[in-house]
């Protein structure tokens, strides 16, 4: 008789590797993570799943030993024909009610969650940002300072923000792991959500509504300051942008802004106000750029400025006309370089 | 009771006076004999065979977006070759593999199951095959015409309607063609299941694998209709600028979302449920005890139907539906659990106290139950809306949904392909290879697949063609990556093994021991089923005619000791001489209508009307001789008479009946019996 | 009983050799598929109640360009339709093979009627600035109309295909239930144009 013991060592290994994930998992770096909530909403949904994580692990436990051990134990040794079973009413009642009344259990926090997470946020001080999605970057909008910005959405700490969700295009999705659970933006139709971040950090997140080419990317990134460094940052982004001294290469990189179309698709405060593309007027501030795929430097502002289809296929900036020469790009990045 | 209903066709038969040209194929050979083809088993093969070569191509697809996602920031596809995998791989999995291959065994299967010789429309259900084979191909030309849908299995507006080329468009035309595909099969199998069951045969008394299939039937008649409207008015966007999904307009791109989910989640248990049916009949026969519970498992089958119907927004968790419809929907989502549940422990309860012969069909059952129940319980996770939002476009649901519908339906079919082998080809497959393919797949997919969870987990979304090094994915797309070439072997497993078998020595018509009526009639069976439509008296007729009950209630083989004289008994039926049977005869209009489509479509796509027109009145044209053509060719005669009545496999088995009479009507015995009181469930 | 189908519908009256449920395939199939056409128009009215009154202001709204008192005639000229399909069925059920002509014919007429002066009105729609691509109304409204148009024409197409077989003699009792099918397709249709005529046009 051949050893059966391989469907028992099947289920064994199945077992062992599926733990072996989970655990694993646990232990790497994950900046995306929707395990390691880092805000009170975020945590507030990993309460609500955690136990449901446990049930479901003690379920799966439960059934695949059943399975495991009946084809074991039950296996055709050449013992007599089974007695033929049609089945057990008490059983049957058994097995449909217990499950229910687990899921009702499951049901009520769910529910009573699902209403919490939708009430907006009460506090007075709660900041209110106008996230609008585009093909394939994000526009932030703050609404009581007039703040426009991209990719980077900057928040102050231990305050509710209050984000209200557009579109221009196609659906995205704007989703931040770390802070909050993720709603769709719909052209045509205006969704909301709460973030709140407990400290400083990055938090990064990316678009997950497919949307296109680039859809891959479209990420984000939230920079949480504490109260001063918001404020402060704050009133640096409503300032103008700096002048570029005369004669020197930012200046020659406003001329090429200028003269090479950028002008057209872009806004700088007091230079130009195209809505096409994102608000430079304070870029040098952010840590990354063309939807956040990017670190904002030198070598990525080259390598973007030189063709940026192909540094980002199907993505809406098209340089009109020839590319760019070198020097222009030099130009340029000196000049993006002084927009702090 | 037979199948072949004199149709109240519209005329009497002399008006189908064949001109030469237009002769009706009498004794069909080779290609020909399958173009004309309306026998069920047939059909079931040709499905059977197609949707295999389309779950290659969805096979390599997949691999192709493994290769790419193996290694982070990867170069092997461009984003719009991504794209377009991405979208071709769910379309054909769902559409061209998982729906076909259940059409497949239920048109094999159905009529031997209920003591039927064919289905209620023969030359409907050859229809069905050709428009989903032509179907099938219309979409993929699109690799060669452009470029293929790369719009998403789910084509969400605005995004589809504004993309360029004509990629959509082959969706879209291509989904339609393949809708009526599935809208006739269900149509005719519906009145097959209601209308042309044996005497005796109840509904109580129908096989778990029919009552599945017949529930699926009912959803895929109301749900089809609703995702055609759907694409009516993105075709319409697209070739006529409408503006359904024009937000400029003012539309709203949910419209889209709440008419796909509506058609898409009953969808989903019609992916399910035909796998559940083939592991209902697996079990029980491994197990030599019967399905536990099998009126629960009915109800709970004809429960999830119902229920499917009421959880489409756990799609649109996202989209701000607001907090009164995420309750509901979050409700609803978690009670459909319930039925499913049961059917899990129904199916452990089969086993239990069995005495199980670990079989190759038997470890793909036992397969799905434990991968289900895996993707079962990650699905109930999805159902706390708050979690979801987490979770949701992200790899743990792509992880839920291959547990299903790979762990879960391939699975399934795959024991179903292992345990009616025998039945179909007149042989078995190898039993070791194909305890290979089966550890190998089983390895491989959880190797692919559990890695997902943990994936979507942490953070990593659907539909992208690449991500960055440093968000600690790479190690898992990596080994899910090795997974997927190991699923590719078991394939490979699997093909060795349909051609390395193919010498094996007969079967004979009952190689399991098993209990319901196909494995009564010839491996394989002749063109007519069986000689006498038997008289059913309870479920499981076929184990019941071999064995009795003990005072302790376990099985004793009546009357015959021996396992051959168990078969003769099983074989009984079949006489050495062709009985005088009339089968409903050969037809190529269903292949000729069914090319209508096709160029309907390529005429739409490319905005020529004369094409389309033409396409339209060849169809049109198609139906009509088809209508005025009998059931049957007048006399019924034209076919050789082989003189062996049980056709080898795959042989067209053109068989006479000379003379009208009453061939297949059991004798003397023109109603159905009337159902004994009370069956032995 | 006789199976076989070169010769005419022998025996039964109705001729239908013994079924499980004892009713035809093709009554069962017919029922079916109308069920799925309740769902399909059911997606389409639904869409059309989701848009209403979300076109842009200032673009064409219902009122402008509908005219009641018109589509009310063609509408009861649909319905009278269904009275004549019904007096067809009855005729060939009892043999009346002269009768089974002419209200055949004149249904299908009816219903020619019907499409026509859909086509007429819409083409004064069109005049008057309502087209497919005008707004949300435009849109649903020549979709939703449209289908259940094509609908009639295609019932129309039967109906004028039993009226040729019938004048050759080629629908008799055993037939009859042929006739009831497409009847019934043909009741079910002018069902459906009550409902939108309910819900497009009266309600506002």
């Amino acid at each position: 008789m051949r050893r059966i013991g391989w469907r028992a060592q099947g289920g064994r290994a199945a077992l062992v590797s599926l733990a072996a994930v989970v655990l694993a998992g646990c232990a790497k770096v994950a900046p995306q993570t929707t395990l390691e909530p880092k805000g009170p909403i975020a945590r507030q949904i990993d309460n609500l799943i955690d136990p449901v994580f446990i049930v479901a692990g003690v379920v799966f436990v439960l059934v695949q030993a059943l399975v495991v051990i009946a084809v074991l134990k039950f296996r055709d040794r050449g013992q007599e024909e089974p007695e033929q079973i049609h089945g057990n009413t008490a059983l049957e009642i058994g097995w449909t009610l217990v499950p229910a009344v687990i899921l009702l259990l499951i049901a009520v926090p769910t529910i009573k969650t699902i209403f919490d997470l939708s009430r907006p946020a009460e506090a007075s001080d709660t900041l209110e940002v106008t996230v609008t999605g585009h093909q394939f970057w994000w526009e932030y909008l703050y609404e009581d300072s007039g703040v426009l910005s991209a990719n980077e959405l900057v928040i102050p700490t231990g305050r509710p923000v209050e984000l209200t969700l557009k579109s221009v295009d196609v659906i995205h999705s704007y989703w931040i792991p770390a802070l909050a659970g993720k709603t769709d933006v719909i052209p045509g139709r205006v969704n909301r959500m709460t973030v709140v971040a407990d400290e400083p950090g990055e938090y990064p997140g990316q678009c997950t509504e497919y949307c296109g080419a680039s859809h891959a990317n479209m990420r984000n990134v939230a920079r949480a300051l504490d109260a001063a460094d918001f404020e402060e940052w704050l009133a640096a982004q409503q300032r103008g942008p700096a002048t570029p001294a005369e004669g020197s290469a930012a200046a020659e990189g406003l001329e090429v802004y200028g003269n090479r179309g950028c002008a057209g698709c872009h806004t700088i405060t007091g230079v130009s106000e195209g809505k096409v593309g994102p608000n430079l007027t304070h870029f040098a501030d952010r840590g990354t750029f063309a939807g956040s795929i990017f670190e904002n430097n030198g070598e990525n502002l080259t390598r973007w400025l030189t063709d940026p289809q192909a540094a980002k296929p199907g993505n809406q900036m098209v340089i009109p006309g020839v590319p760019l020469t070198p020097e222009e790009i030099e130009q340029l990045i000196a000049y993006l370089e002084t927009l702090k | 009771m037979t199948v072949t209903q004199p149709a109240p066709a519209l005329p009497s038969p002399e008006l189908a006076e064949p001109r030469r040209l237009l002769r009706r194929p009498t004794s069909p050979r080779g290609a020909w004999a399958w173009m004309t083809s309306i026998d069920h088993k047939k059909i079931g093969i040709l499905y059977g065979v197609t949707s295999f070569v389309f779950f290659l191509l969805g096979g390599l697809e997949a691999l192709a977006l493994r290769v790419q996602l193996g290694t982070p920031d990867n170069t092997f596809l461009s984003p719009e070759a991504y794209n377009q995998m991405f979208t071709m791989h769910g379309t054909t999995m769902v559409f061209m593999v998982i729906m076909p291959l259940s059409a497949a065994f239920v048109n094999y299967l159905l009529p031997l199951m209920i003591g039927a010789r064919d289905v209620a429309f023969p030359r409907l259900n050859a229809f069905s095959y050709w428009v989903f084979l032509f179907g099938g191909l219309f979409t993929y030309s699109s690799f060669f015409l452009g470029g293929a849908p790369n719009g998403g299995w789910f084509g969400y507006q605005p995004l589809g309607r504004n993309m360029s080329g004509h990629n959509i468009d082959y969706w879209v035309f291509g989904l339609q063609i393949l809708g009526i595909a599935s809208l006739t099969g269900a149509i005719n199998l519906i009145v097959t299941i209601i209308n042309l069951r044996a005497p005796g045969m109840s509904l109580m008394r129908m096989p778990i694998f029919v009552w599945m299939s017949l529930v699926v039937q009912f959803l895929l008649l109301f749900a089809l209709p609703i995702i055609t409207v759907a694409l009516f008015l993105l075709m319409f966007d697209r070739l006529f600028a409408t503006n359904f999904f024009n937000i400029n307009a003012g539309a709203d791109p949910l419209l889209w979302q709440h008419l796909f989910w509506l058609f898409g989640h009953p969808e989903v248990y019609i992916l399910i449920l035909p796998a559940m049916g083939i592991v209902s009949e697996i079990l029980p026969v491994f197990s030599r005890k019967p399905l536990f519970g099998y009126r629960v498992m009915v109800f709970s089958g004809i429960a999830i139907g119902f229920m499917g119907w009421g959880v489409w927004a756990h799609h649109m968790f996202a989209t701000g539906i607001g907090p009164v419809a995420l309750s509901a929907f979050a409700a609803s989502t978690m009670f459909i659990a319930v039925p499913t549940g049961v059917k899990i422990f129904n199916w452990i309860s089969t086993l239990w106290k069995g005495k199980i012969r670990i079989t190759v069909p038997l470890l793909f059952a036992v397969g799905f139950v434990a991968m289900f129940t895996i993707g079962g319980l990650s699905g109930v996770t999805h159902a706390v809306v708050p979690s979801d939002t987490q979770q949701t476009d992200t790899y743990y649901i792509v992880a839920h949904f291959h547990y299903v519908l790979f762990g879960g339906s391939m699975f399934g079919l795959f024991g179903g392909a292992y345990y009616w082998w025998p039945k179909v080809r007149g042989h078995l497959l190898n039993e070791r290879v194909g305890k290979l393919h089966f550890w190998l797949m089983f390895l491989g997919f959880n190797m692919t697949f559990a890695p997902f969870h943990l994936l979507g987990l942490q953070g990593m979304p659907r539909r992208v063609y690449t991500y960055p090094t440093g968000q600690g994915w790479d190690f898992w797309n990596f080994v899910a990556s090795i997974g997927s070439f190991v699923i590719a072997a078991s394939v490979l497993v699997f093909m060795y093994n349909v051609w390395a078998s193919r010498k094996n020595p007969k079967a004979g018509p009952d190689p399991w021991d098993a209990r319901t009526l196909e494995w009564s009639a010839a491996s394989p069976p002749a063109e007519y089923n069986f000689a006498e439509i038997p008289v059913v008296t309870s479920l499981d007729d076929v184990w019941h005619r071999k064995y009795t009950e003990d005072e302790r209630g376990r099985p004793v083989l009546r009357e015959r000791r021996t396992d051959a004289e168990a078969h003769e008994v099983a074989s009984a039926d079949e006489p050495e001489e062709r009985p005088d049977i009339h089968m409903p005869s050969p037809s190529y209009w269903p292949i000729f209508t069914a090319l209508g489509l096709p160029i309907i479509s390529y005429g739409m796509i490319y905005k020529s009307w004369i094409p389309a027109a033409l396409g339209g009145i060849w169809t049109l044209a198609g139906i009509y001789a088809w209508a005025l053509e009998p059931q049957t060719a007048p006399g019924g005669h034209g076919h050789d008479d082989h003189g062996e009545g049980h056709g080898a496999a795959g042989g067209p088995e053109g068989h006479a009946g000379s003379g009208s009479g009453d061939g297949d009507a059991t004798p003397g015995d023109p109603e159905p019996e009337p159902v004994p009181a009370g069956d032995p469930a | 009983m006789s199976l076989d189908v070169a010769t005419p519908h022998a025996g039964v009256a109705g001729g239908h050799p013994p079924t499980t449920t004892g009713l035809s395939h093709e009554k069962i199939g017919m029922w079916a598929f109308l069920g799925s056409e309740c769902l399909l128009f059911g997606g389409l009215i639904s869409t059309y109640l989701l848009y209403r009154g979300q076109s842009r202001p200032g673009t064409i709204t219902p009122p402008d360009v509908f005219d009641i008192p018109f589509t009310s005639v063609s509408s009861f000229v649909l319905l009278m339709s269904s009275l004549t399909m019904v007096l067809a069925l009855a005729a060939i059920q009892r043999n009346d093979q002269h009768r089974l002509r002419v209200w055949l014919l004149t249904t299908a007429l009816l219903g020619a009627t019907f499409v026509g002066g859909q086509a007429y009105e819409f083409t004064v729609f069109v005049r008057e600035g309502l087209n497919l691509r005008t707004n949300l109304f435009g849109s649903s409204f020549y979709v939703l109309t449209g289908f259940h148009g094509v609908h009639v024409t295609l019932g129309v197409l039967m109906l004028l295909s039993l009226f040729g077989l019938a004048v050759r003699g080629r629908i008799t009792t055993a037939q009859a239930e042929t006739v009831e099918l497409v009847g019934l397709y043909w009741h079910f249709v002018d069902i459906v144009w009550i409902l939108i005529f309910t819900l497009v046009y009266l309600i506002p």
